[in-house]
Order: structure tokens, then C-alpha cells, then sequence
């Protein structure tokens, strides 16, 4: 299968970053090494007018190895161009770099990911969780999430 | 005993001279629930008199993990759980789903199927706008024009209703195929509602477009520019209101909609009363879209041919073994629709913009052939959760009264904005 050219972009500039791509279903898809991931969202917001976050959500692949991805679907607004963006996370202190400097709109979906997956985001500023409460304990989304334990009543208590 | 403490007099009571008491600025919650927003959310306000000058956003009241039973549930059985997404318009979360499983097993419905759908798809989103244009005008005063498109809004659920029984929670879809054909007589139905709808805009359009209170509350208030609203991952009729023609139906076609006759309307300076307009001209696109609809639907099968997909006849199923044999194979657990492994991502144009799946299949260890009978993951791209992220940029540097017309305006909906 021939290489898209945003992957010969990035290739040139940064030569290790992409691990790999596929185009299965039609969605292109690209696999890159997560430290590099906004050098590389940069390249292809400025680039390719990838002007659009339009998703960012992870998935959890537990018991396998390495258990997160971080999933970002991009789409060119004009060009009409979508394009996926995957980062592969080990299981001990999942973390990326934030591109909410890119993207505003990556400053919920970032806060999202963080309370269902506990994928921390660094560089955000405001690292909170964002549709549940503070006292909430565990990560939801996460696979080994006990589904039936009882959270920590807040709030008043007589 | 005389105390020796002496007693506050007005000036040390009252103590003018402390700084808290002279600050200019106020903090204020609206909400969590409150009646001048159709939704629960707060939004933290600091105010300088009633302008303000910075605002937080919160949400999650509502949060009733439909990602972690889409997980728990089979392919089909997660179709009920995108009903509660959105009230308005629960058909095209049905069958925004169904097409992103149907990407993943590379099937599609013959022709019928997919005119149902986008008839579905057009009524359920007149619908939604009528509700959105109708609230927001009643929060400005307009009650009557509210009463006359919840009127409009009752035609169609009634549409609704006829063709699967419901009227918000629809599970208007399957997986491969949809649960009945059409009744009879409900295309003449279709054109009359369509008829109704055209007469119901008509006269909201001469009680509201020309009207000077409602034209000063909505005009240059909660401007967005182009620019932010994409980089703020706005879509639908509030990025269309900004002057950006971006529509999936068009852009990214899907159903019939690339065999039709209809245009994207855009607005110019991305403010209320262009995302007002905007929806009242798509509206009455879509009524065309149903017209055009009616007109070319073609007789012939409403499911695709795959039995391992889509349940038999019930004349099948109660009637000879094979079909029983095949409806019971599809109801079992770990039998069932057999997925294969991969991820796709689906965009609809929902009612409010870009309502995108983004599902995952990936074989648990009970698999024995690599395919699953229930998703690994379901994400759900709702159109509102940018727009109510975006929102603080669109009420700072407003008057406190102006939250009531820019909330109306982006149509949050509290189901998909916390799923």
C-alpha cells in the first residue's frame, strides 16, 4: 500500500515518528510515536489544513500491550479530508503532551479523556475531571473498572 | 461588671473601608438548573455590574455512561441507548449508529432502505430546529411562535409515531436493515405535514423576522468568527451561521442525499440571529429534501440480504425452523452479528451538526473466530459538546442578559453533551 502524503510529510521531518498506517474501512489512519505527537498535529494543522480537532478519545485494549490509544480524528474543513491519528500508551502513568495550543476544543476533550481513561495530558492547564465530580475515585472507561463498586457520598451528610 | 469591649458604632459595623467591599466585580452561578436554559448546566460567571467578563462553563449532570453500556450490550441492543441521546431527533442518532456497524461489516441497504432513512433522518431534524428556534424565541417573549412550532413539532412526531410506534424513543433501525416498511398512506402524509411545516414557518417567520425586539436581542450578540468556530470544532448550523458551508450531507455524502436537489444555507457574521436564520432556511430545505424523497422512493426490499445480519420475517420465524433456527442465532449471546475485527468512524449531520461514531471491534477472549457480538467501544461524537465547550468565548464581553438568546442559539442537549 502506497504511503498518504502526510505520512512522506512527516517522514521527512521527523524520520521515526510513524510506526504505522492503514487505510482499512477508508478511514486513513497513521500510528505515531507519542512524544512527537504535537510536532506532528502541528505539521498537520499548518501543512495539510487539518484545520479541525474534531475528535480526541482513547481506547482501552486491556490485557493487551500497550493498553491505551489516544485517537484523534482530524478533518480539512474546506478540503474535505479526514484523517486519524493514533498513540499507543503503556499501562504505568499514561501521559501525552496537550495540544490545546492547537486546538481550544482539545481543552474538554483532553479533560474528558482524563476522567473516563486517566490518561494525563501535560502542558493543560486545567487537568480536572469533567463530567464527573472530584471525589470521584477510578476511571470509568477504564476495562478493570469495578462496575459495581459504590462511589464516596459527597456533600452534606445529616 | 462593666464590659470594657466597646460597643460598634454604624462606622465600625459597616467597615466601607475594607477592600472586599468595594471590589467592582461579582461572582454568579446561573444554573445548575435554570429556567431561562433548556438544559443543566452552570455557568460561573464574574461580572462588573451586568457585563461579563469571564465565565465557566460546567458540565456532567447528566452523565449516564453510554459508552460503558454500549460495551455491555450487543450490537442491536445498543441502538436503544442512542434513542436517549437526543429526544428530538433520536432517529438520526439510530441510524448515524447503525451505519457506522454497517461500515464495519461493508454492507448497505438497498435503495428503500436508505430513502426510509433519509426521510427519517429529514423529519427528525425539522423537528430538532423547530424545537430549537421555538424555545429560544420563547425565552425572548415570543410564546406564541413556541406554541405554533410545537404544533409543527407534534405533525411530525406523529409521523414518527406511525412508522415505528414511538415518538422520542424511536429505535428507528437496525443494524443491516430497518424494523418495517412504511404504512400505508404515510408518504401522503408526509407532503401534508410538509405542507403544514411551510405555513407554520411562514407565519413564525413574519412574527419574528421583522420583529424589533427579537431582531435587537439576537443581532451582533454571541459573534463567532469563522476561524474560531473550526478551530473550536463547531459544525452545523451554528458553523454555517458563521459563513462556513461545511455539511457532512454534502461534503461527506452518506444515504441519498448526493442524489437530491438541495443547497446549504450560511449565514455571514456568526452571530445569533444568523444561526436563527440559517435554521429557519434549513428547514425549509428539508422539506424539500422529504418532497424530493416522496417523490423518487423506489418499491423493492427494505434489509440488506445477509441472514447472519438481519433478522428473518416474523412469518419466518414463527412459520418454519430455518428462521427460527436463524432468529434464535442472532438473539443468543456471544452468537449474534459477527463483527470482525477493525475501527471505523461515521458522521452523520445530526441535528446540530457532525454527530460522528467512532466504534471499535476488537475480539474479547471468548472469541473464537476473531469477530465479537458486542462493540469494544462506542464513542460518540456529539455536535454540542464543542458549541457549549466554545461558549464562554461567545458570552464574555456580553451583558448577563444576552446568555438567554446565545444559550438558546447553540441548542445544547444535555443527553449528548454528557452521554
Amino acid at each position: 500500500m502506497s504511503k498518504f502524503p502526510e505520512h512522506i510529510a512527516i517522514e521527512k521531518t521527523h524520520p521515526t515518528a510513524v510506526l504505522d498506517w492503514h487505510d482499512r474501512f477508508g478511514d486513513r489512519t497513521l500510528i505515531v510515536e507519542s512524544k512527537q505527537i504535537v510536532e506532528i498535529i502541528t505539521l498537520l494543522r499548518d501543512s495539510f489544513g487539518y484545520d479541525m480537532l474534531v475528535d480526541l478519545t482513547a481506547v482501552d485494549y486491556h490485557p493487551r500491550r500497550p493498553r491505551f490509544e489516544v485517537v484523534y480524528h482530524l478533518l480539512n474543513v474546506d478540503g474535505h479530508a479526514r484523517l486519524r491519528v493514533k498513540v499507543q500508551l503503556e499501562e504505568s502513568h499514561p501521559h501525552i503532551a496537550s495540544i490545546v495550543q492547537l486546538y481550544p476544543i482539545a481543552d474538554w476533550l483532553e479533560r474528558e479523556v482524563w476522567d473516563m481513561f486517566g490518561i494525563k495530558f501535560e502542558g493543560h492547564s486545567n487537568m480536572k475531571r469533567l463530567l464527573l465530580y472530584e471525589e470521584f475515585q477510578g476511571h470509568p472507561l477504564r476495562k478493570d473498572y469495578p462496575k459495581t463498586k459504590r462511589q464516596p457520598l459527597i456533600g452534606p451528610q445529616n | 461588671m462593666p464590659h470594657t469591649e466597646t460597643l460598634p458604632t454604624l462606622e465600625t459595623a459597616v467597615p466601607i473601608n475594607e477592600p472586599e467591599f468595594q471590589q467592582k466585580e461579582m461572582l454568579l452561578n446561573i444554573g445548575p438548573a435554570h429556567p431561562a436554559m433548556h438544559g443543566i448546566i452552570r455557568i460561573q460567571t464574574k461580572l462588573e455590574g451586568e457585563l461579563i467578563i469571564e465565565s465557566d462553563v460546567e458540565i456532567g449532570y447528566l452523565h449516564r455512561a453510554f459508552e460503558k453500556s454500549c460495551e455491555e450490550s450487543t450490537w442491536n441492543q445498543a441502538i436503544i441507548y442512542t434513542d436517549r441521546l437526543n429526544y428530538v431527533s433520536a432517529a438520526i442518532n439510530n441510524i448515524g449508529y447503525c451505519m457506522a456497524v454497517e461500515k464495519l461489516l461493508g454492507v448497505e441497504l438497498p435503495p428503500r432502505g436508505q430513502y426510509i432513512r433519509t426521510l427519517l433522518s429529514e423529519i427528525s431534524r425539522i423537528g430538532d430546529h423547530l424545537t430549537c428556534v421555538g424555545a429560544s424565541a420563547m425565552e425572548l417573549g415570543g410564546f406564541t411562535v413556541f406554541l405554533y412550532m410545537i404544533k409543527g413539532r407534534e405533525y411530525l412526531w406523529e409521523l414518527i409515531e406511525e412508522y415505528c410506534g414511538a415518538r422520542v424513543t424511536t429505535m428507528a433501525s437496525r443494524v443491516g436493515g430497518m424494523p418495517y416498511d412504511l404504512p400505508e398512506g404515510w408518504l401522503d402524509k408526509c407532503l401534508w405535514v410538509v405542507k403544514e411545516i411551510r405555513e407554520i414557518l411562514r407565519e413564525c417567520d413574519i412574527l419574528l423576522t421583522n420583529n424589533r425586539i427579537f431582531i435587537e436581542r439576537m443581532e451582533n450578540v454571541g459573534v463567532m468568527p469563522a476561524d474560531r468556530a473550526i478551530a473550536w470544532g463547531w459544525t452545523g448550523p451554528c458553523l454555517r451561521g458563521s459563513g462556513v458551508a461545511y455539511d457532512v450531507r454534502k461534503d461527506f455524502p452518506y444515504l441519498v442525499y448526493d442524489q437530491l436537489d438541495w443547497e446549504v444555507p450560511v449565514g455571514r457574521k456568526g452571530d445569533n440571529l444568523d444561526r436563527y436564520l440559517v435554521r429557519m432556511a434549513e428547514m425549509e430545505q428539508s422539506c424539500r429534501i422529504i418532497e424530493q424523497c416522496v417523490a423518487k422512493i423506489p418499491g423493492g426490499p427494505i434489509n440488506c440480504e445477509n441472514k447472519r445480519i438481519v433478522l428473518p420475517d416474523k412469518k419466518d420465524t414463527y412459520g418454519n425452523i430455518e428462521g427460527l433456527m436463524n432468529h434464535f442465532k442472532l438473539i443468543m449471546y456471544g452468537h449474534g452479528i459477527r463483527v470482525p475485527e477493525g475501527e471505523v468512524y461515521f458522521p452523520v449531520e445530526g441535528g446540530n451538526g457532525e454527530l460522528g461514531y467512532y466504534i471499535v471491534s476488537h475480539p474479547d477472549e471468548h472469541s473464537r473466530d476473531g469477530c465479537n457480538d458486542r462493540a469494544w467501544r462506542v464513542r460518540c461524537r456529539p455536535p454540542c459538546f464543542p458549541m457549549v465547550a466554545g461558549l464562554t468565548e461567545i458570552i464574555n464581553n456580553y451583558m448577563i442578559a444576552d446568555i438567554v438568546p446565545t444559550f438558546g442559539s447553540v441548542n445544547m442537549i444535555g443527553g449528548e453533551l454528557d452521554r
